[in-house]
């Protein structure tokens, strides 16, 4: 029985996934445009502009590898398989064993270089661009989060996403200092690791600016679909991480469908709590220039390294 | 290991303030500088009336006070005044990049942890790990005056340092009101002195950058 309730939980978490991405991103967009005085696209236009490019043939380049056509539905299954183990509004899901923490960031890793290297298959000078800044960002980015990963491990014993969440809800851990220090450094992972302002504009398609869209450039059609449901699946998985692990009070466990409920509510009010704070952080500030987000990033390596100190002044060098 | 709420609550209102010095660091605006200083002030305002709720300590409700008026609005109000009437440059130049300097900061704190750790291994935790974030931020304080080259923003180091001190005498349970109103009156002196000194140096070099000081120190010999 506990399997069976464990496994309609996995399918419902991935259906609300799947369907909540692009609704994320009409909302974030809307939001944005309202704050900078603009009426904005509705909030179903993202779900519209899947339809039509799922409708279009792609355009492929003469000298594309298979490399081309494959980083695609790679990059997709890879974000995807990222969603299933992230759990939003209920712990004990079917994926639970596996969702370890580093695992999850070697899916993040796998999605992007795969993308990384399809940009330079045609041999396009914006794809090489795009894929050389999206590996430097990457070069800091992945240590910082590791930082992190240690810190709450070393709070939680164990890399399993899961048992941390559990550990976070049910014992009291309290308010530490070590927490507060990772969940400033995860927030500056997600934000370059989504290609957000201050780190990327997602907006733009200005040469000098941009950075995970020169990646895309080349891409048409059902393709282009699948990128670009693959990066609003991914903001949609960091707020669910940094939800799961910051604020696990309300979420349920699969054993309990009742209180699926109450993990379901508690997880749409943070999505949108982090949708509305990124909209007024991304209009309130101005990209970075592109030599100072290695510095940005170099931050949350910091803090990360500075979590871990703290909970050895906590907890002795034991 | 016990995890109360007054523990937990000042031991994460001491990481804010130390946050809020490697954000000092990180800063490369004039006024951002400013505005994080005053932050800081009140974060230490919040930490000291926690404290002395938490210990029925009613001296510390004074200090939270004087902080608050002090250095949360008296100094900022007046460094911002300096800025406008001096008509400085408003970016801060450093010494030492900003990201080396952050490095530095990392090295402090671990520094900080591993000096107060074996010396006060038997008291109780609360005042342990108050006294490594405290010496963290007077660390960070130094190295701010180190790596900055305006006079403006060495003086903003120099009150973060005593933010660090204010900070470890609220955790010290039983330390006399006098030395605190005393440390606290002496940094307000000290601003004034420091307000005379910028438009002293800025008439004489058109700037606060006090390498321009070494280069007097040398024409001279």
């Amino acid at each position: 029985m506990t399997a069976l309730f464990a496994l309609i939980a996995e399918l419902l978490h991935m259906a609300l996934m799947l369907a909540a991405a692009p609704l994320l991103i009409g909302l974030l967009r809307k939001a944005e445009a309202r704050l900078m005085g603009r009426a904005g696209p509705p909030i179903l236009q993202p779900v519209r502009d899947l339809i039509r490019l799922v409708r279009k043939q792609p355009v492929i380049a003469e000298n594309a590898t298979w490399l081309f056509r494959a980083a695609p539905t790679v990059h997709f299954a890879a974000i995807a398989a990222a969603a299933a183990l992230v759990p939003s509004f209920t712990l004990g899901m079917t994926t639970a064993p596996m969702s370890d923490l580093l695992v999850i960031g070697g899916l993040f890793a796998l999605a992007r270089c795969v993308l990384a290297l399809a940009a330079m298959d045609i041999g396009t000078p914006f794809g090489g661009l795009g894929a050389s800044r999206e590996m430097t960002f990457g070069t800091f980015a992945e240590p910082a989060l590791l930082l992190v990963v240690l810190t709450l491990s070393l709070i939680a014993g164990t890399t399993n996403l899961d048992a941390i969440a559990t550990l976070l809800r049910d014992s009291s851990v309290g308010l530490r200092v070590s927490l507060g220090l990772a969940m400033l450094a995860i927030f500056a992972i997600a934000i370059a690791e989504n290609a957000r302002i201050p780190v990327d504009n997602p907006a733009t398609h200005l040469e000098l600016t941009m950075v995970h869209e020169a990646m895309t450039l080349e891409y048409s059609g059902r393709h282009l679909a699948l990128l670009e449901m693959a990066s609003w699946l991914k903001l949609l998985v960091w707020f669910t991480l940094i939800g799961t692990i910051f604020a696990p009070f309300a979420i349920g466990s699969a054993e309990y469908p009742l209180a699926w409920l109450s993990g379901l509510t508690a997880w749409a009010l943070i999505v949108l709590a982090l949708a509305g704070a990124l909209a007024l952080f991304e209009s309130s500030i101005a990209k970075m220039r592109i030599f100072r987000v290695p510095e940005f990033l170099g931050v949350a390596v910091l803090l990360g390294l500075l979590a871990a100190i703290f909970l050895f002044v906590s907890q002795g060098f034991a | 290991m016990t995890h109360t709420l007054a523990y937990d609550l000042s031991h994460l209102l001491g990481g804010i303030v130390l946050v809020l010095s490697f954000a000092l660091l990180y800063q490369r605006r004039l006024m951002s500088v400013i505005n994080i200083y005053a932050l800081q002030a009140m974060t230490l305002t919040a930490a000291a009336l926690w404290q002395g709720y938490s210990q029925g300590a009613t001296e510390l409700y004074v200090t939270a006070i004087i902080t608050l008026a002090a250095k949360g609005i008296a100094i900022p109000v007046a460094l911002h005044r300096i800025v406008r009437q001096l008509k400085l440059h408003r970016a801060v130049e450093t010494a030492l990049g900003v990201f080396p300097s952050m490095v530095l900061g990392v090295a402090f704190v671990a520094l900080a942890v591993l000096v107060v750790l074996p010396t006060t291994a038997q008291s109780q935790t609360l005042s342990r790990e108050d006294l490594a974030l405290a010496l963290s931020v007077v660390l960070l304080g130094l190295l701010m005056m180190i790596t900055r080259r305006s006079a403006l923003t060495q003086v903003i180091g120099f009150m973060s340092l005593e933010n660090g001190l204010i900070l470890a005498a609220i955790g010290i349970t039983g330390l006399p009101l006098l030395v605190e109103i005393a440390v606290a009156f002496l940094i307000l002196l000290a601003a004034i002195v420091f307000g005379v000194f910028f438009f002293r140096i800025r008439e004489r070099f058109d700037s606060l950058d006090l390498s321009h000081l070494d280069v007097v120190g040398r024409t001279q010999l």
